[in-house]
């Protein structure tokens, strides 16, 4: 009650600017048959921190959306829930999701479209975006709105998390689009209160250009490398994908940690494509990375380098991990593995 | 439904000129960018995008009519369209802009895109004259924005088929069928002509050009073209305030032993599970 009382101000005082509006942000919310996203909690605190209202889209096939809105309307910073539901939308393609979300921001006073940078949303907010005429911004770290001005200001990394770019939407960008790096925003919590729900009809597409056929998930018992506060990741010194197993596994078992892999070691057939951390795989910023046999080229630092703790194993001494690293062992993996996990056991 | 007789696969490739992803770059000292005074080359995933527009043609032979290589950017990106002409493209068009301005937005890159695709197409004397496939990377390793080809998607109406790792192209269905690399794994997705794909790093290998292909790719024709004659103007919409460096990490130095680094783990409150 409190937060809406504060919002009503904001919007009386921001009624004195001819030009600007309350934010009113549309988060499009994920979930995975039922399971919300967790870059979408973390899209949801990005989203408040815009100072505004904030509206999450669910949408899915019948058996899935009402349990979502269920959970979403329980989430921190939620003002509303919109749900639409429909056969169409049980795979979330950007061909038929794209004309709703169009509908939706044409008919409704939204400022900003935020979502989590995952391979879905990556595919459909620039489709959006395009046809609205506006751009997208990727990869968002931070960001802070002006309701003087009505533009924002958002922080991301370019060339390879090389570099930080600041960059400002202006007013003149009627609706913000940008996706949000999970590991920059603590996700939204659970609290009493409960937002409002409103169903919005589905834009059935006639006739659809694309067709899902069928996905494919690595199933894991391991906790999911996205948001694991452990990492152990193998690079090609693993030498081979059943080394890579038996050398990374107990120890990643022994930690409760996730598995992840450098590029070199998914491209070797060591490790499948999902544990590929890096500028063009995940972003993961757990409390301890464990980076075993991985050089630390510019592209898998970037996915890593915010991690709390890094340490390194590496029988070079002079590569460039140890740079970045922690705690760095030079030493034979398939020495100091097998010890550590050892000894971590007892 | 086009008149089946005609199928013919036409394809544009767009490939950016960028800075060498080996280089580790520097931000300039007046935070506007980054000093581009280092090693170009084409964008990785772009040669990605090359190599399986090529690949296509060897597979489907005379069903593939033209590669056509197509990059916005300075004078000297002429050299990366040389490159994806060495490769195999069989001509390119390059929209050239002043070497002092910034690279285009890509929405402005989607919009020109969508000009050419829309001149080529409203000038082709048959169905099987005009573009079908639009193959791009999936991002640029510069701005990181990985938006242009669904942007592109978008403007034409067209469908999409983001981070493939693999394209199967059946000419005489009119269809495409793509497996995608998606969080947690893969989705395999059943898209019609025209499409717009846009390549992951597992698509395939880029070959490298030989000599007699790079000598070959001189005589090819490159059409040149301003953004003016597109009716585009590329003035950015998002205003880039500063470019900074990313905060430093120091290494913490080195342990001798697995005792010490686990001492070390101890320290930071880490156990076993």
């Amino acid at each position: 009650m409190l937060r809406t009382s504060s919002i009503i101000c904001r919007a009386a005082l921001t009624r004195s600017y001819a030009t600007a509006t309350s934010p009113h942000a549309l988060v499009f919310l994920e979930h995975r048959a039922g399971v919300i996203d967790s870059g979408s909690l973390s899209a949801l605190t990005a989203a408040e921190q815009l100072g505004g209202q904030v509206s999450a889209l669910v949408v899915g096939g019948s058996e899935h959306v009402q349990g979502v809105v269920d959970e979403v309307k329980k989430l921190k910073g939620v003002t509303s829930v919109l749900h639409s539901t429909s056969q169409q939308y049980t795979e979330p393609l950007p061909e038929t999701l794209s004309p709703l979300l169009e509908k939706l921001l044409s008919d409704s006073p939204f400022t900003h479209v935020v979502s989590a940078t995952s391979s879905t949303a990556k595919s459909l907010l620039p489709r959006v975006s395009a046809r609205l005429d506006a751009p997208t911004v990727s990869d968002v770290t931070s960001l802070e709105h002006d309701a003087a001005s009505g533009s924002t200001t958002f922080t991301r990394p370019i060339y390879a998390g090389n570099a930080i770019a600041t960059v400002r939407a202006p007013a003149g960008i009627p609706i913000k689009f940008f996706t949000v790096r999970g590991t920059a925003f603590a996700p939204a919590v659970s609290q009493d209160s409960t937002a409002d729900d409103k169903a919005v009809d589905p834009v059935e597409v006639a006739d659809p250009v694309t067709q899902h056929l069928k996905t494919t998930i690595a199933k894991s018992d391991r906790p999911d490398l996205g948001v694991a506060s452990r990492v152990v990741s193998g690079g090609r010194a693993l030498k081979n994908a059943e080394t890579f197993e038996k050398t990374l596994y107990p120890l990643a078992d022994a930690l409760g940690a996730a598995v992840g892999a450098s590029r070199a070691a998914v491209d070797a057939g060591y490790a499948d494509n999902s544990l590929q951390v890096g500028q063009t795989g995940k972003v993961v910023a757990p409390e301890l990375y464990m980076a075993i046999g991985i050089s630390g080229a510019i592209q898998h630092l970037a996915g890593m380098k915010d991690s709390k703790l890094i340490v390194a194993i590496n029988k070079d001494a002079d590569a460039p991990i140890f740079q970045v690293a922690d705690v760095g062992l030079v030493a034979d993996l398939f020495d100091a593995v097998p010890e550590l996990t050892e000894k971590l056991k007892k | 439904m086009r008149p089946s007789a005609i199928q013919l696969l036409n394809i544009l490739v767009p490939v950016k000129r960028s800075v060498d992803f080996a280089v580790k770059i520097r931000v300039n000292p007046q935070q506007t960018g980054i000093d581009t005074n280092v090693k170009h080359s084409m964008n990785p995933f772009d040669e990605i995008a090359v190599e399986e527009a090529v690949r296509l043609r060897e597979k489907l032979k005379a069903d593939v009519k033209l590669i056509k290589a197509i990059t916005i950017g300075p004078p000297k990106a002429s050299d990366t369209l040389r490159t994806a002409l060495a490769m195999g493209a069989d001509s390119a068009i390059h929209v050239e802009v002043p070497e002092s301005s910034a690279s285009p937005e890509p929405l402005a890159v989607a919009k020109t895109l969508r000009a050419v695709i829309d001149k080529h197409n409203a000038s082709a004397k048959e169905a099987g004259d005009k573009f079908d496939l639009i193959i791009l990377g999936k991002q640029a390793i510069d701005d990181d924005l990985g938006v242009t080809g669904q942007m592109l998607a978008g403007l034409l109406g067209w469908s999409q088929a983001t981070f493939a790792s693999k394209v199967e192209v059946d000419v005489g269905k009119n269809e495409a069928v793509v497996t995608r690399e998606i969080d947690g794994g893969a989705e395999e997705v059943r898209c019609r002509l025209p499409l717009v794909v846009t390549t992951d790093l597992r698509l395939n290998e880029p070959r490298y050009a030989s000599l007699p292909n790079i000598m070959k790719a001189k005589k090819k024709p490159i059409e040149k073209l301003s953004p003016a004659d597109l009716g585009l103007d590329y003035t950015p919409q998002l205003e880039t305030l500063k470019v900074s460096e990313p905060p430093k990490r120091v290494g913490g130095g080195k342990v001798a032993s697995v005792d010490e680094l686990l001492a070390k783990l101890k320290e930071a409150g880490i156990e076993a599970a």
